[in-house]
């Protein structure tokens, strides 16, 4: 039986290609799975599994799940009461945070407690916002990681943003990146996983991340 | 672990169609947009970027279409430029699958549009498209309409006002070097990048794979976007890049 896989909209940018890109590992890995693009709490709640986008300021993605009626609600019971198997990428991971300190402080969810600040990179000459492919450096084995290849010699992973989640707790660090120090590139705890980078636009690293995610058993 | 120098093969289309082709590999369609784009998806390009040169506003709908068909089918970052003017038209290509979207002429006849675009939208999805031309020794201005429009405005002080109102990339293009296979204005280049705290994407005149390397090491390039000579066979990414590499850039091999 097909398993579902619920990606949440909520108003932030285009989810076609993110629902594309996990259709496509759904197939290679031979993990049958409906993938449901959906602001319904009703198909959360029945899902699977549960994809939280987000691309843009932190403030407005918040506003934009606040304005989903129930959604919040709906993810704290399903993911944190439940242990549905969850996946942040970029500001959807972001929004884990306790705040998040772009133009204005705004609470996040506070699953993975810890600040989003803007990225300080020690060498000057380094750009903002941390904008192409970098590598992983990870910090823990974890099934999500499984046959993608890290360190310097590693695959890469597209990332674009100019704010990164620090969390608290270091063991919430599955994998970090380097601009001109540690940047956080995956936090994993429990059920709850998150990408700072896009695995929908990461190629090889980012299928396989996806493939890995649909077969997840946390 | 350290960011990696992007290479971005551009391609103009026009009607739905790549202008004059992609004739690096058998494709079925060689004037196909998505076919183009999936080649260059698995050559390994770090970036594709689509410039619409569409004439007519009216056929919009044909670009959007051919956005929605390449994102569907190549998991890689999308920037598309031509044409944009107001809100709607990013927020329809982005619904559409393209990650960034290039402003152009609309930047330099209403900053705000700008600022507009990036608060709406994210900074990180807002390119502003420079095209500029040396008027005297170390000072470019800024031209609109391919090259014909003259404007007065000094370019580096256009890079860093559109910064401050938002854009995340700049896309500097010489309208002196564009065509002419002689390599980039590494000046030009340069003096925007040092300028301004975004990365810039040197673009126009690329005619080997030393120019390439040169728009890094000597322009200060965060990207090099290419047509020609990837189009034309002249050079593949893959040779592009080992090139770079050898040539101790940084570059994204797998």
């Amino acid at each position: 039986m097909s398993q579902s896989v619920a990606i949440i909209d909520y108003g932030s940018g285009n989810l076609h290609s993110a629902a594309k890109a996990f259709e496509r590992a759904a197939l290679e890995s031979g993990i049958a799975s409906t993938i449901h693009v959906t602001s319904d709490t009703d198909v959360v709640r029945a899902a699977d599994r549960i994809v939280l986008p987000g691309v843009g300021a932190f403030a407005d993605c918040r506003r934009g799940l606040d304005a989903v009626p129930g959604m919040v609600q709906t993810l704290e019971e399903v993911v944190r009461g439940q242990g549905r198997p969850f996946l942040g990428i970029c500001v959807g991971m972001q929004l884990l945070a306790s705040r998040g300190l772009e133009y204005t402080i705004t609470e996040g969810l506070g699953w993975i407690p810890g600040d989003v600040a803007l990225i300080e990179p020690d060498d000057k000459s380094l750009k903002i916002p941390h904008m192409g492919w970098n590598t992983l450096h990870r910090q823990d084995d974890h099934p999500l990681l499984e046959g993608i290849e890290t360190g310097p010699q590693g695959l890469h992973a597209y990332f674009v943003h100019s704010y990164a989640l620090t969390p608290q707790r270091p063991q919430d660090v599955l994998a970090l990146t380097h601009h001109g120090g540690p940047v956080t590139a995956m936090v994993a705890r429990g059920n709850i996983a998150g990408t700072q980078f896009h695995p929908e636009k990461s190629q090889k690293l980012g299928l396989k991340l996806i493939a890995n995610f649909l077969g997840w058993k946390p | 672990m350290t960011l990696k120098t992007r290479i971005i093969p551009c391609l103009d289309v026009k009607d739905g169609r790549v202008v004059k082709g992609v004739k690096f590999l058998d494709l079925v369609d060689a004037g196909d947009p998505v076919e183009a784009a999936k080649a260059y998806d698995a050559a390994g390009a770090d970036e594709l970027c689509f410039l619409d040169i569409t004439a007519s506003h009216e056929d919009r709908g044909i670009l959007l279409d051919v956005v929605t068909r390449t994102a569907e089918a190549c998991f890689m970052p999308l920037t598309v430029g031509g044409g944009v003017r107001k809100v709607e038209d990013i927020r329809a290509l982005l619904l559409a699958g393209a990650d960034k979207v290039s402003i152009n002429t609309a930047a330099v006849t209403n900053r705000q549009f700008v600022k507009e675009a990036a608060e709406k939208f994210g900074d990180q999805c807002i390119v502003v498209a420079i095209d500029a031309k040396q008027v005297s020794p170390g000072r470019w201005e800024i031209f609109t309409h391919g090259g014909r429009n003259a404007t007065g405005i000094e370019a580096v002080a256009f890079a860093r006002e559109v910064v401050s109102l938002g854009a995340g990339e700049l896309l500097v293009t010489s309208m002196d070097k564009d065509g002419t296979k002689s390599g980039y204005d590494l000046g030009l280049t340069c003096t925007i990048a040092d300028a301004v705290s975004v990365p810039v994407i040197a673009s126009g005149g690329v005619g080997t794979l030393d120019d390439l390397v040169a728009g890094v090491s000597e322009g200060h390039a965060s990207a090099v976007l290419a047509a020609s000579i990837f189009h034309f066979g002249t050079y593949s990414i893959g040779e592009a890049k080992a090139y770079m590499a050898e040539a101790g850039l940084r570059m994204r091999l797998d």
